[in-house]
């Protein structure tokens, strides 16, 4: 596997872990993750896990950028494909009721699959997921890989309001839409459990590197866990 | 012991040094779009860096004192009254309880900072007071302010003014120079785009905003048209498909799959964040040692500035 570091500007380097999307990259950006947050201490400003590649950003007025590359090649030499595997997350598990009144492309999105609703709705719940990223909006988890059958590309004209909650699916990836916000992705359902919530800690459930589970829940469950429909 | 607010202007945004540490659950940076000027009114106003101040975008803000302090305005160049008489920018003045301040609208620039000693009192939210309207984040409930809104100061009646003299005030122009760090796709655009880039003048489109300055100019093409989703620094310029450069700044989306040609040094944004649509933009290059070269010695010239007590 390639491992490459570039300059991203003044105060950050990019590391790339690898050059596609695979459960062992995302572990090794875990990893990698973990071991520069405690090689960099104070120095380290922020950090940004992403699919195969992590932003490091320091203070350069309290380090620079030769002691920082030097520090994230140390770190690349320790890994190893081992190690990374057991960096696991959380496994956690979050109800959805998926229906065409609260997924508004569940019917569309079977019969382009050639599919039933049932089936779609199987298939999805039926992989596990792994958080690649958070990002677009605060709590806005990337999750993959959606089965090749229910994959389906978004929406040409995106719309103006997904509502919270909104569990939806981008080509071969889902999510749940944490807080009301535009969107392209096709909807197929509801979670009624907050993603986002700046006032509880942790203030959302899932992290980078967790692997998520969806399970269906009818309308009764799903309004007894506190879902609203929009 | 509090600023009401009578009137917020166009977009008046409580903002401290910034949100760091949060992009893991995707929250961005926020912050003042001019650092130099914040910095400096900070400095003027004998704060700590990094203290909560307002930025008022293009102006036409009111505020009633309810409180003795001393407040101080930095940035574009917006006049600015007290009870109706003009006062000066880049120096602190008394206000005391029942004082009306104003701020018109600028002339040159388009942010200005407006402060009090000892910062305004905002609970912070993940660490900073920052707002971030995208992110219903900061702030008061995560907005912009509003009439009728009041900012927690505290009495201040120990005070020597301060002043910037008038040859160190920065001035604002309608072109600017951008340096840029190569960095992240910049081998996946060719010598002859990278030219085209950095010999041609972009203008400041109306799509400008604290996320980000959408250019127009001659459109830059690069061998590859997306990218795996990645992070996303601060200045970091995106080159979208149609070619046209988007600075990316404060409220900028953490990750994008977008390639970047490299990233705008901190000090020429600030400068950046203070022109307006048709505005005109150039880029040069400069390599990471050079910028940190620049940082050290622009924080070292703040912290030189030759501030001296105003004539009583």
């Amino acid at each position: 596997m390639t491992t490459d570091i570039h300059s991203a500007g003044e105060n950050s380097l990019i590391v790339y872990l690898g050059d596609s999307t695979s459960p062992q990259v995302s572990a090794r950006v875990q990893s990698t993750a973990q071991k520069i947050t405690r090689a960099l201490g104070d120095a380290l400003i922020d950090l940004v896990p992403s699919y195969a590649s992590l932003l490091v950003i320091y203070d350069p007025l309290q380090t620079d950028h030769f002691h920082v590359h030097q520090a994230i090649r140390s770190v690349l030499h320790t890994l190893d494909e081992a190690e990374d595997a057991l960096t696991q997350g959380n496994r956690v598990t979050l109800p959805v009721y998926y229906s065409a009144e609260s997924g508004e492309d569940l019917l569309t999105l079977a019969a382009n699959s050639g599919l039933t609703p049932e089936d779609v709705i199987r298939i999805h719940c039926e992989q596990e997921y792994r958080v690649y990223a958070i990002g677009f909006a605060p709590g806005f988890a990337y999750l993959g890989e959606v089965d090749e059958r229910i994959a389906a590309p978004r929406l040409s004209t995106p719309r103006q309001r997904v509502p919270r909650g909104a569990v939806a699916i981008a080509d071969r990836q889902t999510a749940v839409y944490p807080a009301v916000s535009p969107g392209g992705w096709n909807l197929i359902g509801l979670c009624p459990l907050r993603m986002f919530d700046p006032d509880s800690d942790p203030t959302m459930p899932i992290a980078v590197g967790d692997i998520v589970c969806f399970e269906a829940v009818d309308r009764d469950h799903f309004f007894a866990l506190g879902g609203e429909l929009p | 012991m509090s600023m009401r607010v009578i009137q917020p202007g166009l977009l008046s945004l409580i903002q401290d040094g910034g949100r760091h540490g949060r992009h893991n659950i995707g929250l961005t940076t926020g912050g003042p779009m001019d650092g130099q000027a914040f910095a400096i009114c900070n400095r003027l106003l004998g704060n700590a860096p990094g203290s909560t101040l307002i930025e008022v975008s293009f102006g036409g803000m009111q505020l009633e004192a309810q409180v003795d302090t001393y407040i101080c305005v930095t940035g574009a160049e917006i006049p600015l009254t007290i009870n109706g008489r003009d006062a000066a920018l880049w120096q602190s003045h008394r206000v005391l309880a029942g004082d009306t301040i104003a701020l018109e609208f600028a002339s040159a620039g388009c942010r200005a900072y407006l402060g009090v000693v000892g910062g305004f009192d905002i609970p912070l939210s993940f660490g900073s007071s920052a707002t971030v309207m995208r992110e219903h984040i900061g702030g008061l409930a995560g907005d912009k302010l509003h009439a009728g809104d009041q900012l927690a100061c505290k009495t201040v009646t120990e005070h020597r003014c301060k002043q910037l003299p008038p040859e160190h005030q920065p001035r604002y122009h309608d072109s600017v120079t951008v340096r840029v760090i190569p960095g992240y796709q910049q081998s996946h655009f060719s010598r002859l785009q990278q030219r085209r880039f950095f010999s041609h003048t972009y203008e400041v489109s109306d799509r400008c905003d604290r996320m980000g300055y959408r250019l127009q100019g001659p459109a830059i093409d690069c061998d590859i048209k997306g990218i795996l989703s990645e992070g996303i620094c601060h200045g970091a310029i995106q080159i979208p498909a149609d070619g046209q450069p988007i600075v990316l700044l404060n409220d900028r989306q953490t990750i994008g799959g977008y390639p970047k040609i490299g990233s705008a040094l901190s000090l020429d944004t600030h400068a950046l964040a203070q022109l307006r649509p048709g505005g005109k933009v150039f880029f040069a290059p400069i390599s990471t040692h050079a910028a940190h070269n620049a940082l050290h010695l622009a924080r070292s010239y703040i912290l030189r500035q030759p501030i001296r007590e105003c004539p009583p």
